[in-house]
């Protein structure tokens, strides 16, 4: 069994939600990023995600997009992304590691050689916004064996049909996109999110954490009273721009960004 | 399935249902535009084949875009090279300057069927974010332009135009703040707005049905132009010349010609300062393949898979990437795509403005200047054909500029 599958079994067995923080790897600088994903597993990550940079990220609001700004002004690679990863399995072999990014920099490598790589640097998940079932199947291919879940979206426009098909190809987990729109919207609406879930809940016995516009302890529990975790972006990359534009050191960073987890995870624990 | 030769394809039968064109287009959106790409297909594949709808099109192509477009010879340039005699295909002479209505008349009709009542697009010279303007002023719709802050200052007189069709243009500050950004932004806003909102794409990239769709509506340049050729020569032509920034007005003229395997066919990149600067527009020439946008294709890009900056003098070229179809008609062989640099399009500018009284767009420019390269190497009894997509006013402030002019 995956990582993320022991993870999420052992959470729901507890009756707990995961809480799966989403950060830019190499925003504001390389050296920050695994301080902190250690800050964000102490403060009570279950899963971390990290956002893979792209010059073009479509899919991502203004504040995401300038975390991918901030990480490539550095030159971040793929390839740099699967050392921090490597690094931080030095210290935690436990906590569940899902990339998220886009198609581009994972066809540079080529599919074999980044399930191989993304695999021995720890890798447990990944999930590329623009590469949908219909056409991820050659990548899934290389990802299974390797032991990596492709993890998919599913969108508020996502049809029945849809879910089935999408579910029939996932492992690990389902990311399900809370609204129509980009992330860090402000528009979520959580009684349309429990009746998406609920769609979803029906065909398909795979977890299913929700996404976009979760910005706060209150937006967080809310979804996780409907979903199996809660994944919080753009509200931490704010915080990591903010002790950037302060000029915080690495340390003041992470423990100001982490913070907000602490606070989300006790308010899902509270359930 | 054994090595073919390229006049055994099948050419109509591209792109498969998906989209793809061998290895390249097919449809790399996130989940939430999966649903509005299906509904866009379901619809055009059923408009595509309503004479009613069909005809809309063409009444509008004849009347409000005053098609068809003529073929001239240009008599004297083919005697000035001493080669092949040319013709162009006057696309400058389209309503609003360019092909890009066209396409906009074929995507604002099936907006309209599928009762949307927003359009958006992206634009990079301003060519296509016009040609969007104007037919939502005709059809009533509200229009959004996305368009990079760079080319906002750059292309002032065409934001004014848009304006003046009671489009709103919004400039994008992210990224390089080009055409590539403007068009990360519209699939920002059309996620958003998925509902009701129609995202007019100005290229043959994107993800499927765009590509083909696109192609299909710009094919009439190269139904007209095959028709009139046999009628004024009583023959096919030898070579077809056009630019390719992302490819619309190249795939149109080329696309009804592809199975006459006795016509060569020669895309036009955007060879900026070269390709040895890597200052350039010219993925086909110096890019790999890779995705951006949607679709599967060749990218300007680095070693990361990072995609990066691209230069050309002329806005509407200045794309990292480049049709899926392109892509592929790259790899069988049937295209031969060359780039052409900034300096040899403005020369042909100048000389094409001096030797035939007609003015070419920065991008028809790079045609022109190839064809000023092919047509002494071709006997005189033979034909080129060459697209001059776009009219050459709205480069008149960048030609002036470099020679040191103002207004």
């Amino acid at each position: 069994m995956s990582r993320i599958s022991a993870r999420l079994e052992q959470l729901a067995s507890a009756g707990r939600k995961a809480v799966v923080p989403y950060i830019v790897a190499g925003d504001p600088s390389p050296d920050t990023t695994v301080p902190l994903m250690h800050e964000l597993v102490a403060q009570g990550a279950d899963i971390v995600e990290l956002g893979v940079p792209f010059s073009d990220p479509m899919a991502e609001g203004p504040v995401i997009q300038l975390g991918h700004e901030r990480a490539l002004m550095h030159r971040a690679t793929l390839r740099d992304i699967l050392a921090m990863v490597a690094e931080f399995r030095r210290t935690d072999n436990e906590t569940p590691v899902v990339l998220m990014g886009y198609a581009n920099p994972v066809e540079r490598i080529g599919y074999e050689a980044f399930a191989r790589e993304a695999a021995a640097a720890g890798v447990d998940g990944v999930l590329i916004v623009d590469m949908p079932p219909e056409e991820a199947g050659d990548l899934t291919d290389q990802l299974r064996p390797a032991g990596i879940d492709m993890i998919f979206l599913l969108a508020p426009t996502t049809t029945d049909e849809r879910i089935r098909k999408v579910a029939a190809m996932a492992s690990g987990y389902l990311y399900c996109v809370s609204l129509k729109g980009v992330t860090g919207a402000g528009h979520l609406d959580v009684s349309a999110v429990a009746a998406l879930l609920a769609r979803i809940k029906a065909i398909t016995s795979l977890p299913v954490t929700v996404g976009f516009g979760i910005k706060d302890a209150a937006s967080a529990s809310a979804i996780a009273r409907v979903a199996d975790g809660v994944v919080i972006g753009s509200a931490l990359v704010e915080r990591v721009a903010a002790a950037t534009r302060e000029g915080r050191s690495t340390e003041e960073l992470a423990r100001d960004t982490a913070a907000l987890i602490g606070e989300i995870r006790a308010a899902v624990d509270a359930l | 399935m054994t090595t073919e030769k390229p006049e055994q394809i099948d050419y109509a039968a591209m792109p498969d249902e998906r989209g793809h064109f061998g290895p390249y287009g097919g449809r790399f959106v996130s989940e939430t535009l999966i649903y509005a790409l299906d509904e866009l297909a379901a619809a055009y594949e059923r408009l595509s084949v309503d004479p009613v709808f069909l005809a809309e099109v063409d009444r509008d192509l004849a009347h409000f875009v005053g098609r068809p477009s003529p073929l001239y010879y240009a008599e004297r340039w083919s005697r000035e090279l001493g080669g092949a005699q040319i013709y162009l295909k006057r696309e400058d002479l389209n309503h609003t300057g360019a092909h890009k209505v066209n396409n906009t008349i074929g995507q604002g009709l099936l907006a309209r069927h599928m009762g949307k009542k927003r359009v958006i697009a992206e634009t990079g010279a301003g060519q296509h974010g016009v040609a969007t303007a104007t037919v939502a002023a005709r059809f009533g719709m509200e229009c959004q332009v996305y368009m990079g802050e760079e080319d906002v200052r750059r292309q002032a007189i065409n934001v004014y135009r848009m304006k003046l069709l009671g489009a709103e243009v919004i400039p994008v500050k992210s990224g390089s703040r080009t055409l590539k950004d403007a068009m990360n932004e519209a699939l920002r806003d059309w996620v958003t707005n998925v509902d009701d909102t129609f995202y007019i794409i100005g290229t043959v990239a994107g993800p499927h049905p765009y590509p083909r769709m696109v192609r299909d509506f710009q094919a009439i340049i190269g139904r007209e132009a095959r028709a009139q050729c046999l009628e004024m020569t009583g023959r096919l032509p030898d070579a077809l010349v056009a630019c390719v920034g992302g490819g619309s007005n190249a795939i149109g003229l080329f696309h009804p010609f592809l199975e006459d395997s006795s016509v060569a066919m020669y895309g036009i990149e955007a060879g900026g300062y070269g390709l040895e600067s890597g200052r350039h527009g010219a993925p086909l020439n110096a890019g790999l393949p890779g995705v951006l946008h949607g679709n599967r294709t060749y990218l300007m890009q680095d070693e990361a898979g990072q995609i990066i900056e691209t230069h050309s003098i002329s806005a509407g070229l200045d794309y990292p990437g480049v049709g899926p179809e392109h892509a592929w008609l790259r790899d069988i062989g049937r295209v031969r795509y060359e780039p052409v640099t900034d300096d040899e399009a403005l020369a042909a500018f100048r000389m094409l403005t001096r030797t035939e009284g007609i003015m070419p767009a920065l991008e028809s420019s790079h045609a022109i200047a190839w064809t000023q390269k092919l047509a002494p190497t071709m006997r005189p009894d033979q034909i080129i054909i060459v697209n001059l997509s776009g009219r050459g006013d709205k480069d008149i402030h960048t030609v002036a500029d470099l020679d040191g002019i103002s207004f």
